[in-house]
């Protein structure tokens, strides 16, 4: 029985509308940085679904050893990310983005 | 070598004083400057004898100065008749006035400065009048107007001082601009400057005429006008007059030395110096009468009313510069230097006495204020009177002798211009008499005015300022007697070729020729003003407050010195400033700098702003950015391969 298989544009789709809400979420959000680190992530693995997908299209492995490397480098990217806010609402006592305006010229 | 260190000899004693006043302190700068230029003026009896006595005129060439093209002017003493008076007034009255201020300027903390700059003002005025070219002369002239506006304003700490000497400096400029086109004039017309080769060529040029903006004009009358515009500045003739009394404002022995004795009389030497050109000018020298005819009637009039001690004497000196002018117009040159050469003496020791009263009232120079005391400083009042006999013209007093032969020069003349003048001569010598005896009667006697600490105070000038009074006193008393017959004498042998008159120009000689009446008449209105002064001031003393309430226009006319301060302020001073203003606001500030370093400054600073409204520092608009920047690169990227 051939297996029941997704076709690569579903799977882009997805990708795309994953990486299209990260955007929004990028410059609609007006709260909280938190969010925006959200969004960063959620384009990330966006990307991942991509090379992913286009690895198993391809039948290549390549891609999926470079989605692994991505999802390191954004599990630091993202304790970085948070050891910053950290360090930041503990000086400034909010992490609103409205307030985060020091390099206003 | 003898001319030579007699003019040069102050030079080194200001050099010495100026630059190492610091280090000789004010002793080492006394002893500096007084000796060296008493030094010149003793040297200058022996030079007055060779030379004017004996007749040794010579010209001594010192070093070539300037040589450009056909310009050729070197430094030489040219020393005749005229320049030997001119060195013994000039070196006498600056030895005299240099002891003097000795005891003057004892508590000044600037002593070696003074000293400095009145030595300094001493050699310029002996290398004016012993200058052999014009430039020299000019050279000269420059120097003493610099000396007296930093004289002017020695105490510079006292805002009025600064201005009276920048005054003095600015009106100071405009006869000098005049002196200066008339010696280019001269250059021009007669292709030198010296001296000789210009007098030698004047009669050449008679009735020639020099084309000027198209008009025609006489040669030797453009020429001789420029000049005597420069003379009437530095003599503060009618209308360059305004600066004298405001010079005022410097130390008293300046006054005496500049303002009084010597400087402000290098107008007069100048005419007589260049006595071959005017006398081929008969335009200006009836120009030149007038002037000093006028300025010696305006300035009596206006020394009536002052109430400042000095500046009585300063209008009296514009006055008596006046005389001196008019006696050069009518070709009496010789009378004009003798009364000059009077003048310089007890004009002096007129301001050097008053120096000591203002001294003895603890600086106060108000009349008003003072009053009662010549008990108190019996010398200074005896000198004062002396002083004042001198230039009232009283007889056997040297200012008898020169206002006489003045008036009656003027008389002599018998020309209109030459009766105008001596009738205002002969007002202004009755107004002399009475302002110079309003001052001593306001000063000396009646009910003292001043407040009783200065009265306590009021004490007698000591030596070191009383001797030289002295020597001055002698001066006013025989300097007439002994010098008329040499001077304006029968024989005219004394001033050699150095005065040059026409034949037909003979008021001097008519002069000696003059009716009774105009002799005795200086005399019978100089007794009268000093008459009316003793009645005005001492015997009715109310009547003077009620004489100036009943004329009240007229004395106001006078107390504010005829309004010239106030006419040049409105003609001169707001046009100049509001022109200035103009082209400060509208054409520096408004253009240059609006559409210069302004301009391009603000525009540089409004991009700049607009720059910095991109910063805004909100992290979702750099993500934003960066994003396009993707985006527009990703696009630009298809778009090529695409291609």
């Amino acid at each position: 029985m051939a297996p029941l298989t997704i076709p690569l544009g579903h799977f882009l789709s997805v990708a795309a509308i994953l990486f299209t809400l990260g955007v929004l979420g990028i410059f609609l959000n007006r709260k909280n940085v938190i969010v925006i680190l959200m969004s960063v992530e959620l384009m990330l693995l966006a990307v991942n679904l991509n090379l992913v997908a286009f690895s198993a299209h391809l039948g290549d492995m390549v891609g999926q050893v470079f989605a692994m490397f991505v999802l390191t480098v954004a599990a630091a990217e993202a304790a970085i990310g948070l050891a910053i806010l950290v360090v930041y609402f503990r000086n400034r006592g909010t992490v609103a983005v409205e307030d985060i305006s020091l390099m206003k010229g | 070598m003898l001319y030579g260190l007699i003019v040069f000899l102050p030079l080194i004693g200001a050099i010495l004083a100026g630059l190492f006043g610091r280090w000789l302190g004010d002793r080492g700068s006394h002893i500096v400057t007084c000796g060296l230029v008493t030094a010149s003026a003793l040297l200058s009896v022996p030079a007055f004898w060779f030379v004017a006595i004996q007749g040794n005129t010579q010209i001594v060439e010192l070093f070539p100065w300037i040589i450009s093209g056909e310009l050729e002017a070197s430094w030489a003493l040219r020393v005749d008749q005229l320049t030997a008076v001119m060195l013994v007034v000039v070196t006498s009255v600056s030895a005299v006035v240099h002891w003097y201020s000795i005891g003057y300027m004892h508590d000044d903390p600037h002593q070696p400065r003074f000293f400095a700059y009145l030595s300094l003002f001493t050699f310029a005025m002996l290398a004016l009048v012993t200058a052999d070219n014009f430039i020299q002369m000019f050279f000269g002239w420059e120097g003493v107007g610099l000396c007296s506006y930093l004289l002017i304003g020695f105490w510079y700490h006292k805002p009025s001082a600064n201005a009276a000497a920048i005054k003095a400096f600015i009106v100071n400029r405009v006869g000098d601009f005049g002196f200066a086109l008339g010696i280019c004039a001269v250059f021009f017309v007669f292709q030198s400057v010296e001296f000789d080769a210009v007098f030698e060529a004047v009669p050449r040029f008679v009735d020639t005429e020099i084309e000027f903006l198209g008009t025609h004009l006489d040669t030797l009358t453009v020429i001789t006008i420029l000049l005597f515009i420069g003379a009437m500045g530095k003599s503060a003739q009618i209308g360059l007059h305004t600066w004298l009394p405001d010079a005022m404002e410097g130390p008293t022995p300046v006054s005496a030395l500049i303002h009084a004795a010597t400087m402000v009389t290098a107008g007069v030497f100048m005419v007589a110096r260049l006595s071959p050109m005017f006398e081929y000018a008969e335009f200006t020298l009836m120009l030149v009468t007038i002037v000093g005819a006028l300025t010696a009637i305006m300035a009596a009039t206006i020394g009536l009313v002052q109430n400042d001690i000095k500046r009585v004497i300063a209008y009296s000196t514009c006055s008596q510069l006046g005389y001196m002018f008019f006696a050069c117009g009518v070709s009496a040159y010789q009378a004009g230097v003798f009364h000059l050469f009077t003048h310089a003496f007890f004009k002096a020791l007129l301001f050097l006495g008053a120096g000591s009263v203002i001294h003895a009232f603890s600086g106060e120079q108000d009349m008003r204020r003072m009053g009662g005391v010549w008990r108190m400083i019996p010398m200074t009042y005896a000198l004062m009177w002396i002083g004042s006999l001198a230039l009232g013209g009283i007889p056997l007093f040297a200012g008898f002798y020169s206002k006489d032969i003045v008036l009656e020069a003027a008389w002599g003349a018998h020309s209109g211009v030459g009766q105008l003048a001596f009738v205002l001569g002969i007002m202004a010598a009755g107004l002399t008499a009475f302002y110079s005896w309003r001052l001593l009667f306001m000063t000396f006697h009646g009910h003292s005015r001043a407040s009783h600490e200065v009265l306590h105070h009021v004490h007698e000038s000591p030596p070191v300022m009383i001797v030289p009074l002295l020597f001055l006193a002698a001066g006013a008393v025989f300097a007439g007697m002994l010098f008329a017959p040499l001077f304006v004498g029968d024989n005219h042998g004394f001033w050699g070729d150095s005065i040059f008159v026409l034949a037909s120009h003979t008021a001097l000689e008519e002069a000696h020729h003059a009716p009774l009446w105009v002799k005795l008449l200086p005399l019978v209105v100089a007794v009268t003003g000093i008459g009316t002064a003793y009645w005005m001031y001492i015997a009715r003393p109310e009547l003077p407050a009620r004489l100036a309430e009943q004329h009240r226009e007229l004395y106001r006319f006078f107390l504010n010195k005829w309004y010239w301060d106030e006419l040049y302020d409105i003609l001169f001073v707001r046009s100049a400033r509001a022109i200035g203003t103009f082209f400060w606001k509208k054409g520096d500030e408004a253009t240059i700098d609006g559409y210069g370093p302004n301009g391009v400054a603000s525009r540089v600073l409004d991009i700049a702003r607009r720059a910095a409204r991109l910063q805004t520092g909100y992290v979702y608009h750099y993500a934003f950015v960066m994003l396009i920047g993707v985006v527009a690169f990703v696009t630009w990227y298809l778009f090529i391969v695409g291609m």
